[in-house]
């Protein structure tokens, strides 16, 4: 069957326009989940390991040592339960980064795919939000495999622990796609994402409150948890979890922490989308 | 027709030491290394202690507050932050030696070309396993010299045998370096060379760097016994809390076999992929 | 099945630029160019390296944006109407930008998606596309695994999965055998039997004469000719040429005398060719003159002649 012998009724035919200025997104995350699932039993994998090894080494290991040690727990509650919402953040935080920047890296630099992508009608604007809206199907799935981990592990209770979910997921959404619109507009990426991970990424997780309350720390480290959306979701999940005081001031900031962080996020990453594709 | 120097070179070496294998100029890769190595990237090199030092920071001093103090020997008590930090750096070693002879080698491998290039000139296979096993090092060296320099004057690692700490740290380099790179001369996929992530996170977070392997029941605690990490933990833990024991000779030993294990089979499977 | 002839009826202008430039930094890689491309037109791009066709297409292609002049496609602005433009395009860059870790048909699959096609419509145009690349075999293959060739044959394949109206082409047959060349040609001739707008650029003069039926030379950012094949050797060239070799080290020594002989010389480091209408006669007075060339040889013009002309450099070079 060569090409000719059918009918050819031309692109000016088939193709619905106004369609792809739609849904474009949808077919770039259908794209880049069509990859992923590829890595299937992988992604199934460390969603499972991962939360495993850290209960069992952290949260039970060095929580047998800190309950012996402290007769009326860590915030009034099991060290494990104090843990949880932190784990449960800082993991998702972590996978949505690196789900929305390494293929950047790939889009951009390694494959070219985002140029293929930008030779269809397909804009920058859409190939950014069909990556980020293929990370964050994967992390919604992590986040929820973590979520029975701790449910399981007895670290959270109630079914008002679910809220735990989407505010995990906000929070993960809002630092990812502030660190894709930053590798956009950065030249030499690979190095970047080696510093972030470094100078950002670890710093974050090791110093927003996630293992000992913020507070127990010196004040000039304690700046490092206030930038930190990993210290903003942990304090209210804290609070939804087993109702860690905060007062509605204070709820009021984390959300609006976020919120703008999610804006800025977006403003960036579609502007420099746009511009690295039409270099 | 003169004979060229790159022959005569070969010539020279015709019945040495495992002629065809190697051809003692691992350092021409060394400084391949070198050269190919991005001008920004030496900040990479530079702060690969930085993480270690964070997490002592981060869990020396908050996590401390929370745990008190650790039972190391009989009597022997250390704050916490003392406890983790030769943990911390034996484990940097080890990630540091595992990234550069995995992901960094895999990529060479399968999508630069270098090899193929280097093993069709008369440079042998060791040469190629040493020269990056080296370079593994010389990070090795970096990372451990950078941690001691900051850790040792806040009193952390303690007296003369501390500085033990640091060719230790470069031994267990070698270790997982020539392990490292063995596995990736085997991997065909980059799901398989996931599983290097997935092992590491693991051997990092059981191998009784941040809580003493007392709190393990006794099966667990044999099976962690046998693993790599656990050895290189007690040799820098030791010397950095100046416990000189008969014991470290045992886990250097155990280092030695892995090195020889893992050169001897790379330089087989070099050999095998791209000389056939 | 209505066939639209080459510029059949009145010629729709598609593509019309005017003063175009582009910089990159300090550099000017495009420096205000005007062209028309016509419906149905099958149009070459020729330059030597760095010439400018590469960024000229991608400005066509509404992926890169001009410093300067006008350019619009399908009467479009690319600045402001990208995507409509692309939805019409078929694209094939000069270095392929596959999924390289999907497998072939899915490399397709995705890429119809782009244009919002439906899956029922993809998976027919795929077994189209597969026979067509000659990949059948390999539908089911990740493409890193395929060869050079291979590659260049899908994303060739790929470009057509939404039957575009202007099919633009980098370089296209750049390592494909001779065979798959040939294949490749007589496709391409049939898409513009059926009306489809042809762009592409090569480095093949046989390419170029066989398929482009308007060519332009560019060189430096800048446009050097334009006009038909045969037009081109027409007011470029001499009808014949003779090709010359005294050795490496005489052919310049020789030059001065031989330029004096015809209407001009090129001076190779090879050979020494010589322009003139009638060459048996031409080669006749350089052996009469005592100048005993190695080996001598009268031809036709090419293609390659004008290039050499307008270019000053030589495709061996
Ligand atoms: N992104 C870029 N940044 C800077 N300069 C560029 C860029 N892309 C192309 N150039 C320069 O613009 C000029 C034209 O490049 P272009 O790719 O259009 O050439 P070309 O005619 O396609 O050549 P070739 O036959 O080698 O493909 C070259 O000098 C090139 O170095
Ligand atoms: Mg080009």
């Amino acid at each position: 069957m060569a090409i000719s012998d059918l009918t050819r009724r031309g692109s000016l035919q088939i193709i619905d326009v106004a369609k792809i200025l739609r849904n474009g997104s949808l077919y770039v995350a259908e794209a880049r989940i069509r990859n992923l699932l590829q890595w299937k039993w992988s992604i199934v994998g460390e969603a499972v390991a991962n939360p495993m090894f850290y209960l069992l080494s952290i949260g039970i290991g060095i929580g047998k040592i800190v309950n012996s040690h402290q007769s009326v727990g860590v915030d009034g509650v099991k060290y494990l339960t104090f843990l949880a919402p932190a784990l449960l953040a800082a993991t998702c935080i972590q996978g949505a980064v690196g789900e929305a920047t390494h293929p950047v890296l790939e889009g951009f630099k390694w494959q070219k795919g985002f140029f293929a992508m930008n030779a269809t009608p397909i804009t920058g604007k859409q190939i950014a939000n069909g990556v980020l809206l293929a990370a964050m199907t994967r992390v919604t799935f992590g986040c929820v495999v973590y979520f029975s981990a701790l449910y399981l592990f007895g670290a959270v209770h109630g079914l008002h622990s679910l809220w735990l979910i989407p505010l995990t997921l906000f929070a993960a959404n809002s630092f990812a796609v502030l660190m894709m619109g930053i590798c956009a507009a950065i030249k030499n990426d690979d190095l970047f994402l080696n510093m972030v991970q470094r100078f950002l990424i670890m710093p974050l997780f090791l110093f927003s409150g996630t293992f000992y309350s913020l507070s127990s720390m010196p004040k000039f480290l304690q700046i490092i948890g206030w930038a930190s959306p990993l210290w903003h979701a942990t304090e209210v999940g804290r609070w939804i979890s087993y109702g860690h005081h905060i007062s509605h001031g204070a709820l009021l900031f984390h959300f609006s922490y976020m919120a703008i962080m999610t804006i800025v996020g977006f403003k960036v990453a579609h502007h420099h989308f746009v511009k690295r594709l039409a270099k | 027709m003169k004979t060229s120097d790159a022959v005569l070179i070969a010539e020279s070496l015709k019945g040495r030491f495992a002629e065809g294998t190697y051809s003692r100029r691992a350092r021409a890769v060394l400084e391949h290394r070198r050269i190919a190595f991005k001008q920004g990237h030496w900040i990479v090199v530079a702060s690969g202690f930085v993480e270690p030092i964070l997490y002592l920071f981060s869990f020396g001093y908050g996590v401390g507050k929370l745990v008190g103090k650790i039972q190391v020997t009989p009597g022997h008590w250390v704050t916490y932050a003392q406890f983790i930090a030769p943990a911390l750096l034996a484990t940097s070693a080890m990630n540091g030696a595992i990234y550069d002879s995995t992901w960094n080698v895999y990529f060479r491998l399968k999508y630069d070309g270098t090899y193929k290039a280097m093993l069709a000139t008369s440079l042998g296979p060791l040469d190629v396993a040493l020269g990056e096993i080296g370079w593994a090092l010389f990070r090795g060296l970096i990372y451990a010299t950078g941690f001691t320099a900051i850790v040792m004057p806040l009193g952390i690692i303690k007296g003369w045998y501390g500085l033990l700490a640091i060719p230790a740290a470069v031994i267990i380099a070698f270790a997982f370096a020539s392990i490292g790179m063995l596995y990736t001369t085997y991997a065909k996929s980059f799901a398989q060379m996931d599983w290097v992530n997935v092992v590491m996170l693991p051997l990092f977070l059981f191998s009784g760097s941040l809580y003493p392997l007392s709190i393990y029941p006794d099966w667990l605690r044999y099976v962690i016994e046998a693993l790599p990490l656990y050895h290189g933990i007690q040799i820098v833990r030791c010397l950095s809390l100046g416990i000189i024991q008969w014991s470290l000779l045992l886990h250097v030993a155990y280092f030695v076999v892995m090195i020889v294990v893992g050169l001897t089979f790379t330089t087989k499977r070099m050999r095998a992929l791209f000389m056939r | 099945m209505s066939t639209i002839g080459p510029a059949a009826g009145g010629k729709e202008p598609l593509i019309i630029a005017r003063g175009l430039r582009k910089e990159y930094g300090d550099f000017t890689a495009v420096d205000g160019i005007d062209f028309q491309v016509n419906r149905g037109d099958s149009f070459g791009f020729l330059g030597p390296n760095g010439a400018g066709k590469s960024t000229t297409m991608r400005i066509i292609a509404a992926t890169l944006t001009r410093s300067g002049g006008d350019i619009t496609i399908l009467g479009k602005d690319p600045e402001v109407r990208g995507p409509e433009i692309r939805a019409h395009l078929g694209v094939v860059p000069q270095q392929d930008n596959l999924d390289n870790s999907l497998t072939v048909e899915d490399n397709l699959y995705v890429y119809g998606r782009y244009f919002g096609l439906s899956k029922k419509f993809i998976h027919g145009k795929i077994e189209e596309l597969l026979a067509f690349a000659q990949l059948e075999e390999k539908r089911g293959v990740k493409v890193e695994a395929l060869s050079g060739g291979m590659k260049r044959r899908l994303t060739i394949a790929r470009a057509l999965v939404s039957e575009p109206e202007i099919l633009m082409l980098d370089e296209p047959t750049t390592g494909l055998d001779p065979q798959a060349r040939h294949i490749l040609w007589d496709r391409l001739f049939r898409l513009k039997e059926q009306g489809v707008t042809l762009l592409i650029t090569t480095h093949y003069m046989d390419e170029a004469e066989q398929l482009c039926d308007r060519l332009m030379v560019m060189d430096k950012g800048r446009i050097m000719a334009e006009d038909s094949p045969a037009n081109l050797i027409k007011t470029y060239s001499t009808k014949e040429v003779l090709e010359v070799r005294f050795g490496s080290d005489r052919n310049a020594q020789f030059a001065d005398q031989l330029r004096s002989m015809c209407d001009r010389i090129e001076v190779l480091p090879d050979r020494v060719l010589m322009y003139s209408d009638d060459c048996e006669t031409l080669l006749h007075n350089v052996v009469s003159k005592g100048m005993q060339p190695t080996t001598s040889l009268v031809r036709r013009s090419s293609l390659e002649d004008v290039f050499l002309r307008l270019t000053g450099r030589s495709l061996v070079e």
